[in-house]
């Protein structure tokens, strides 16, 4: 494989300064957790069902405790200390909390030690569930295999998740490996799941248990009849991240969409708020085995892509640090990046191979998600099929892990089934034609690849360590990620940020650090 | 167009030939009996002498076509009737150098979705940073300041916040409309603004699904738009209107 002359020594400041910021960033959210973060933690612990106003239960007591002040020693102690006196099932005693409401002044104490390993106990339930499912995926895989890289990543978006199925299996048999569902439009700003199946969605279709459960055995089913695993992703994004990472590690989804900033500079959600959940949720889904997808291709949709190449490798760098904090192996970390620089910049094609051989070299263990072209595709849907050839082109030259297949109908409306047909032919004769050129091809030294990609790297470098120095947190604020400013107290969900108190407990939490310290 | 000037049909390589090229998906497996009702389709949509170049199988259950054909319609021109629009569709840039140009100071969009309405689709694809379908909402904007208050907003609250800020624009966004909700949020926003003194010195714009240009001149807003707005649309009629005050000022 042809590799780019980087500067190794470049590269480890990079991954230093990037450590530095994830490091301090994690130590101002420690004694914090958030109403989303306890409601995940309720759901492991068995609280799944939802009022007849349709408010889930998880919802139903958070706010509650919330309301109450209570919510700084953690859900999952009250729900313990119910569960005990009540001597009930997990089931009953949820169904009561929500319904009936928590009478703290008469729920007797129970004494430390035996709390906590109730709570364990069920945590680990929970996590068993997480545990199966990881399990039954790694047989599935064993016995199936799965496709070559690049991996090629569809998405379908109709709104209903039986139609979505039908769109899913055609694009399966199609040559699709990842199927992702498009979630309803702005369901990441809803600080609850909707868990009533029959709601239309608009703009994509609602995530939650059933929808995914659907999904995933229309796609074990297919997978069968091709004799190749089909991966199945969704959203662990927005306010309620941690409980999507819940539902997607039990039902068996095998990608999530998850960033450390997206939420904070694309959906203005608060950003203390956005880096607590994100901490939870990924020390969860490495416990499931699943890769996330960073998504540093949004910046290149508001910041110029020539320009602000250096921005995406400096979050690229940052969103590692988080997840190997988290608990995440490189394996599982699926860095973003895309092909987004304008059509009419000369040499554009040089500077998109430079950046995907830069990320590709700098992050070799990691499945590198590479995205097509969307801000300059037009109404031109022929020219839009060729733009998507020439990233094609440089997926397959640069070995990139994950492939997100480009619809020659992009910025019209979601892909109707023959733009994904369409958009497949062009993959698999690309990819055919050129499957083995990366190998015969060297950059030339000092040419213009390899100095772009010299240039970009050092970039990267400058604006770490200038982050590292003023702290990420004021970094955003100073819009130097997509040319967005965003401040600590603003954005939605803080009011869901708590204190802790000093006997907060958050068993999974814990045993997911436990557990993993051990292993 | 014909000898008279004001007919046109499609044109491929002869004038008047009326070619046409489609494509589309039949749900059904590929084959003659496809090929045929690909035909007949084709032909019901008005279309003559049609011919299948691909019948491509997507899948079982589904085949994919290109059909070229002709058609022999024609349009008289001249009884075309275009809707005079308000204003000059600009691009970002093009915004961003005109608010430079013409206020020499950055302007202030102040947004939100009053009373009870919590559906934000339609302020957020407007404000904010994110946009819609690849357009960048004001947010993105470096000579406007967006400021979206979200949902549910009492219209107190938003016409005391446009006051404070000393908004250019205030924009209102109502997308439910059940039992004429959207009616009343909007009347009692604007009742406020007129107390206020504030009606004649910001741009009233309001959008919504359900919302025309004559009902937001009805009830007394200075602009609405309609399923399908961009935010681009937006500022640029927005940016129009105030150097057109300005100007009359003067």
């Amino acid at each position: 494989m042809a590799a780019l002359n980087l500067d190794e020594a470049e590269v480890g400041r990079a991954r230093r300064a990037a450590a530095r910021i994830a490091v301090d960033t994690l130590s101002q959210i420690e004694g914090k957790t958030t109403v989303a973060v306890e409601r995940a933690v309720l759901r492991l612990l068995g609280v799944e069902g939802m009022t007849p106003e349709g408010v889930p239960w998880a919802n139903r007591i958070v706010d509650d405790l919330l309301a109450r002040g209570l919510l700084d020693r953690g859900a999952a102690a009250w729900f313990v200390r119910t569960l005990v006196s009540r001597g009930d099932s997990p089931a009953e005693t949820a169904k009561h909390m929500a319904l009936e409401g928590l009478d703290d002044e008469a729920l007797p104490e129970v004494e430390p030690g035996e709390l906590r390993d109730r709570m364990c106990s069920l945590a680990r339930e929970g996590l068993d569930r997480v545990d199966r499912s990881r399990g039954e995926r790694e047989e599935r895989l064993a016995r199936l295999g799965r496709g070559p890289e690049p991996l090629r990543y569809l998405i379908v978006a109709t709104g209903d998740i039986h139609e979505d199925v039908v769109q899913a299996r055609a694009a399966a048999r199609g040559g699709a490996d990842i199927i992702a569902v498009i979630r309803h439009t702005a369901q990441s700003l809803l600080d609850y799941v909707p868990e009533d199946g029959g709601i239309q969605g608009v703009g994509g279709t609602i995530a939650n248990r059933e929808n995914f459960r659907v999904m995933r055995e229309a796609l074990d089913e297919v997978s069968e009849e091709l004799g190749r695993y089909v991966f199945l992703t969704n959203y662990c994004s927005g306010l309620c991240m941690p409980e999507m990472a819940v539902l997607g590690a039990q039902e068996r989804l095998d990608v999530m969409l998850n960033d450390s900033m997206y939420g904070v500079i694309f959906r203005d959600i608060n950003m203390v708020r956005t880096f607590i959940d994100q901490h939870f949720s990924r020390a969860l889904l490495a416990r499931a085995g699943m890769m996330i997808n960073t998504g540093e291709d949004n910046y290149l949709t508001t910041s110029d892509a020539f320009q602000k190449a250096h921005t995406v490798l400096a979050s690229q760098f940052i969103n590692e640090q988080f997840a190997l904090l988290s608990g995440l192996e490189p394996g599982q970390i699926g860095l973003g990046h895309a092909f987004e620089i304008s059509p009419k910049v000369e040499d554009s094609f040089l500077h998109e191979l430079a950046q995907a051989q830069m990320v590709r070299q700098i992050f070799a263990d990691c499945p590198v998600k590479y995205m097509p072209p969307t801000k300059y595709m037009t109404g031109n849907i022929f020219q839009g099929n060729v733009q998507n050839a020439l990233f094609n082109a440089v997926s397959v030259l640069t070995n990139q892990t994950v492939h997100l297949l480009g619809m020659p109908t992009e910025a019209i409306h979601t892909p109707h089934v023959h733009d994904r047909h369409l958009s497949l032919e062009n993959v698999d004769y690309v990819f055919r034609a050129m499957q083995h050129l990366g190998e015969e091809i060297a950059f030339r030294p000092g040419g213009r690849i390899e100095t772009r990609a010299r240039k970009v790297l050092a970039d990267a470098v400058a604006m770490l360590e200038e982050v590292a120095g003023t702290g990420l947190m004021e970094a955003i604020s100073q819009a130097m990620f997509a040319d967005i400013a965003r401040t600590r107290v603003g954005g939605k969900g803080l009011e869901g940020v708590v204190e802790k108190a000093e006997d907060y407990c958050n068993p999974v939490g814990d045993l997911l650090k436990e557990e993993r310290t051990a292993s | 167009m014909n000898a008279k000037g004001n007919t046109v049909t499609a044109y491929g390589d002869t004038r008047g030939d009326g070619a046409v090229q489609l494509s589309f998906t039949l749900p059904m497996p590929s084959g003659e009996k496809a090929r045929q009702a690909a035909l007949v389709l084709t032909a019901r949509m008005g279309l003559q002498d049609a011919r299948v170049v691909l019948m491509d199988p997507i899948d079982p259950g589904f085949t994919y076509f290109v059909v070229y054909a002709e058609t022999r319609e024609t349009v008289d021109v001249s009884t075309i009737q275009v809707h005079e629009v308000a204003y000059e569709a600009m691009e970002p840039e093009e915004i961003n150098r005109f608010i430079r140009e013409t206020f020499g100071r950055k302007l202030v969009v102040i947004g939100a979705c009053i009373g009870s309405d919590a559906h934000t689709v339609g302020i957020d694809a407007i404000m904010n940073m994110k946009g819609y379908d690849m357009h960048k909402g004001l947010e993105s904007y470096p000579e406007i300041r967006a400021l979206n208050l979200g949902a549910q907003v009492p219209c107190e609250t938003l016409a005391a916040r446009a006051a404070e800020e000393k908004a250019d624009a205030v924009l209102v966004s109502q997308v439910v409309t059940q039992k004429n909700a959207h009616l009343k949020n909007l009347t009692r926003l604007i009742e406020l603004l007129e107390t206020e003194g504030l009606s004649e010195e910001m741009v009233l714009i309001v959008g919504g699904p359900q919302v025309t240009p004559e009902l937001a001149k009805e009830l007394g807003y200075d602009a609405g738009f309609g399923r399908g707005t961009f935010p681009g649309d937006v500022a640029s009629y927005l940016v129009q209107e105030l150097a057109d005050r300005e100007s009359r000022r003067e």
